[in-house]
């Protein structure tokens, strides 16, 4: 039905809303919000990588003048109530016993200056017996490895381990046989490689403020993916109820998954109910490096049989993925699901290993797990085609899911585009451009499940026809645009007449998290039902007025029009004129809708990237890179480009230059962009896009999620390129220039 | 911390010898700044010398050109003059940082900040560029290649400040060149530097110097290496042997941005390829 449907505002590239507050510096982002009598709070963070806390004396902190509150674990009683899981949250929050990472907080400080505060938590005395620190995955798996957790035992073996362990959790995706597979393959193709920690780079660093009333109620303010997440687990860290807390959305400056989980605000909270003033606090871009989530550094084993016509017989990877210091909190299930996803193949198992260390938590970053898993997965296949000789579109094309494939990690796809995007790709111009000499071109493919979820909207209608619509998901990526085109679209009533708030937690219906690309799919939903919701009111007011059954008004072009034949006398109602007229009709008209959207369509993103290695420096250019993408119906497309654009230049950030540097100890030596090299403009060529729209029939307008896909498979879609262009198989990210000179000289 | 914008070189000396406590020269501040923010240093004294005439202005005399301290990246990079007699070093100016850098950053600052990696540097000790320090004693010239004496400290005596530095005059015959390997294409700290001017006669090179940075806790002049190409119309035997001179010149570290053993050998294939631009801008044919 969707193929058919003629639409007038989705699909078309409006300004966004919010857009002229943001460049003209005007929007209020996590730093911006400022109370009368406001302090100032900072962490004081460990020094050590691995250390026993044997006390923490706060009076010398608290005895300088201007100082108004210190708050150390001790501050937070329930932490001996809660279950095993949430205390290790709980603990990234702040240390316990144990810190277990470079920056892990210790204490926090309000003060009346941000300075004061920096000198008082100086002069707070932490009593440490410094542990010897795990901070390779490779030492933190051996026998005699320094254990981070003792009470950590290894889940998902059978029989139940006797010791704690580092290695936290051990998981397995099966379908056929992959012995009987690999027995049929004429040729397998065998490699390991190696992703380091990044960091999701947003440019906004954490900031909140807290402010708790003498009524025992709490409100923050603070720029997230989700505020009713931030609400549900500060509440959990604070052993408060959630309805005490009030969470404002501030504007977000850039998230990518990091944004989902809380670390300055229950310690915000805490700080200010102890001070009894609203208490500020922001991160340094140091901070946000060193005790912020990165992604998982991994060490992954792809090994791939294939019949010399290229038909795949079985495909196995061996994944390790870090945790940093906390177990759970690594995307090994993702990255495990992610990695054969987009091929139909009847022998497929991933075998996986989450492992923790003496580093930061990880976090959600784009896709999480998806893109180290497709690094290994799509390297292989590369290598595979070049040794059948065969092209690696057609490699891909011949073992492509489609609908109807059932996925080895469980579901069977409905109508999915990956076909399509293969198709594209390969009869784009970019793919048919010569190469000269040192250069080389990669193709990857890469894909990511969506998410759906609980959202929640609401739609009320202006005495002047100006419509609001309300709902509780930040903009992070151009939403209240999208909002606001579906909302035209289902009101039949112009783009600029929309306006489309974020409420914060006390006055908007429950949305969960902006994770998972979920919010165009789910949170729109709940707008277009919403919108239906007010034509059916708006048409039944018409009625009334006309003095005819509901059922017999059209509503087109934003009035109530009498369908065709019951009346020919009756003038069109515009809307202005209906929403004028509410007090006669009924009162206000307004609309809500709550729902868990079903059915997010998968996303399949493919690349063509081509790169110039210089062979005396090892200096790898990109000379062009093209994402092709379903998008399902691409509501905005400018922002559906946008994120095909930004996941591109991570992905070949992620490639090229972007590393933690650990020194001995487990100190981050390049905790800042000058030295966490994340890719300047100058770095890329414009990045040229496709937009494939496969429809998913769940939603109205047929919309998937679109803010992951695109950095799944730039990793390797550069690696495959750097590959051919030096003629020699890379293994090791990131492809920084000392690295692949080396490979240029290696005997391979 | 007191703050203070002389307008004559001889006040902000004066501020300068008094001040007991930590006391820094400030133009653009783009170094400074950063240290101060990060806590590394904590000025009691600030001299601001972008009110300094003398400091201020670009000068072209008989002898070649003066640019004053304060001078900004992005004014050097608009003086057609100076650009077209020392393309070297205006370019290498002008890689530092970004645009918004540029309209603050000085030449004099890169040098006295005494980084290893200063970009400007290695250009200005390949050009034979000299600074005009003025001190208590009195006025002093030293050549660009005597002010840094490891990372973070120079040769300059306290009070001293550099007024200007001058270049000298550039015949057609003359041609300069500087390029570093950084990762990125800008926003970066050079992994290795290379800075060469060459004087031709009659087809062949009659002098040259040659300046390698961030491969030694200075930036370095290495005659060894000019000697290489001097007397010569560049061939492909010359370059190898400069390649191979400035590499046995280098003593790095190994640190986050690159390995000893990258930087030794790129520091060959960049003297290579700035040998090759200087050449041809000397009006050397290839």
């Amino acid at each position: 039905m969707n193929e058919a449907m003629d639409l007038k505002y989705v699909g078309t590239r409006p300004v966004r809303p919010d857009g002229t507050e943001k460049v003209t510096g005007k929007a209020d982002y996590g730093a911006d919000i400022s109370r009368p009598g406001m302090v100032h709070g900072v962490v004081l963070r460990s020094p050590h990588a691995h250390a026993q806390i044997n006390g923490i004396d706060a009076s010398e902190a608290l005895a300088l003048e201007g100082v108004y509150a210190v708050v150390t674990v001790d501050d937070f009683p329930q932490r001996d109530t809660i279950s095993i899981n949430r205390r290790r949250y709980f603990e990234q929050i702040i240390a316990g016993g144990k810190v277990l990472y470079h920056g892990h907080p210790v204490a926090a400080v309000a003060a009346k200056s941000a300075d004061l505060a920096q000198r008082a938590a100086a002069l707070i005395r932490v009593d440490y017996t410094v542990l010897p620190a795990v901070l390779d995955v490779q030492a933190a798996m051996a026998d005699d490895a320094p254990i981070l957790h003792d009470d950590l035992y290894t889940d998902g073996v059978n029989p139940p381990p006797k010791g704690p362990s580092n290695i936290s959790q051990v998981t397995r995706i099966s379908k056929g046989d992959v012995q009987a597979g690999f027995s049929e393959a004429d040729i397998v193709v065998e490699r390991r490689f190696v992703t380091p920690m990044v960091h999701q780079g947003y440019i906004e660093p954490h900031a909140c403020m807290a402010d708790a009333h003498a009524d025992g109620r709490v409100s923050l303010w603070c720029s997230s993916q989700g505020h009713f997440g931030i609400r549900d687990m500060a509440a959990l860290v604070l052993g408060m109820d959630t309805g005490d807390i009030r969470v404002v959305p501030q504007e977000i400056g850039g998230g990518f998954g990091g944004k989902t989980i809380v670390y300055l605000e229950p310690l915000a909270i805490r700080l200010s109910q102890k001070a009894g003033r609203p208490v500020k606090m922001v991160m340094t871009r140091e901070e946000v490096f060193r005790a912020t989530g990165p992604a998982s550094g991994t060490i992954n084993t792809v090994k791939i049989g294939a019949k010399d016509d290229g038909t795949l017989t079985a495909l196995h990877a061996d994944l390790v993925y870090e945790a940093g210091a906390f177990p759970g909190s690594s995307p090994l299930g993702a990255g495990a699901m992610c990695i054969f996803a987009p091929y139909d193949v009847a022998n497929v198992r991933v075998d996986g290993r989450e492992v923790v260390a003496n580093k930061p938590r990880v976090a959600a970053y784009r896709a999480p797990g998806a893109p180290q898993a497709a690094f290994a997965g799509e390297s292989v296949l590369d290598e595979l085609a070049q040794q059948l000789d065969m092209d690696p579109m057609d490699l891909r094309l011949k073992n492509a899911a489609k609908k109807g494939t059932e996925a080895a990690y469980g579901p069977r796809f409905k109508d999915i585009g990956f076909v399509e995007c293969l198709e594209a790709a390969k009869s784009h111009p970019h793919y048919q451009q010569a190469l000269k000499e040192n250069q080389g071109r990669g193709v990857a493919a890469g894909f990511w499940f969506n998410g759906g979820n609980n959202s929640s909207a609401e739609v009320h209608v202006a005495e002047s026809g100006m419509i609001q619509v309300v709902e509780g998901n930040p903009d992070i990526g151009g939403s209240r645009a999208s909002m606001a085109l579906m909302a035209a679209e289902t009101l039949q009533v112009p783009y600029e007449r929309i306006r489309v708030r974020v409420g914060d937690t006390d006055s908007t219906g429950f949305c969960n998290t902006t994770g998972g690309s979920r919010t165009t799919f789910a949170t729109g939903m709940a707008v277009i039902t919403a919108c239906e919701d007010v034509v059916a009111q708006l048409k039944q007011r018409a009625a009334l007025t006309w003095g005819i059954d509901a059922d017999q008004v059209d509503w087109i072009d934003g009035e109530a029009r009498p369908m065709p034949g019951v009346n020919a006398d009756l003038e069109p109602i515009p809307l202005a004129k209906l929403a004028r007229k509410f007090p006669q009709t009924g009162g206000p008209i307004s609309a809500r809708a709550s729902l868990n959207a079903q059915g997010p369509g998968p996303s399949f993103a493919v690349n063509l990237c081509d790169v110039e290695v210089d062979p005396e420096t090892g200096a790898t250019t990109v000379l062009r890179f093209t994402a092709i993408q379903d998008a399902g119906r691409a509501v905005h497309p400018d922002y559906v480009e946008g994120q095909m654009q930004g996941g591109a230049v991570q992905g070949i950030g992620w490639a090229l230059n972007e590393e933690y540097i650990f020194d001995d100890n487990g100190v981050m030596e390049n905790a800042g962009f000058l030295d966490y090299r994340i890719p300047v403009a100058s770095d890329l060529p414009m990045i040229d896009t496709q937009i494939i729209e496969v429809h998913n029939d769940t939603h109205p307008y047929g919309v998937r999620g679109v803010g992951e896909a695109p950095i799944v498979p730039p990793l390797a879609a550069v690696g495959n390129a750097v590959s051919r262009a030096v003629g020699k198989r890379i293994d090791e990210l990131p492809l920084s220039p000392p690295r692949v000179l080396a490979l240029i000289d290696s005997a391979e | 911390m007191r703050y203070e914008s002389p307008a004559t070189t001889k006040e902000a000396v004066a501020l300068l010898s008094k001040e007991k406590g930590p006391a820094f020269v400030i133009a653009g501040g783009t170094d400074l700044l950063v240290r101060m923010k990060s806590g590394l240093v904590e000025p009691a004294l600030l001299v601001d010398v972008k009110r300094i005439p003398a400091m201020t202005t670009i000068k072209v005399m008989q002898t070649g050109f003066r640019v004053g301290a304060a001078v900004s990246g992005a004014e050097l990079g608009a003086h057609k003059a100076l650009g077209k007699a020392w393309p070297g070093v205006v370019e290498a100016t002008n890689l530092i940082g970004s645009d918004q850098i540029q309209g603050r950053c000085t030449m004099v600052g890169n040098l006295c900040n005494a980084s290893p990696a200063a970009d400007s540097v290695p250009a200005l000790i390949a050009a034979g560029a000299k600074a005009a320090i003025v001190g208590k004693q009195g006025r002093r010239t030293a050549a660009v290649e005597k002010i840094i004496t490891g990372p973070g400290s120079t040769s300059l005596a306290k009070g001293e400040v550099i007024e200007a530095l001058t270049l000298p005059k550039s015949s057609r015959r003359t041609g300069d060149a500087y390029l570093r390997f950084t990762p990125r294409t800008e926003m970066d700290i050079a992994v290795v530097g290379v800075g060469i001017s060459m004087t031709l006669e009659r087809g062949i090179i009659k002098k040259a110097r040659v300046c390698l940075g961030a491969v030694a806790p200075t930036p370095i002049l290495v005659p060894a290496a000019a000697d290489t190409i001097i007397g010569t119309k560049l061939d492909d035997a010359a370059l190898a042997a400069l390649a191979a001179a400035c590499s046995d010149a280098c003593d790095p570290i190994d640190d986050k941005r690159g390995t000893a053993a990258y930087r030794i050998r790129v520091a060959g294939v960049l003297a290579r390829r700035v040998a090759t631009i200087a050449f041809q801008r000397a009006g050397g044919a290839a």
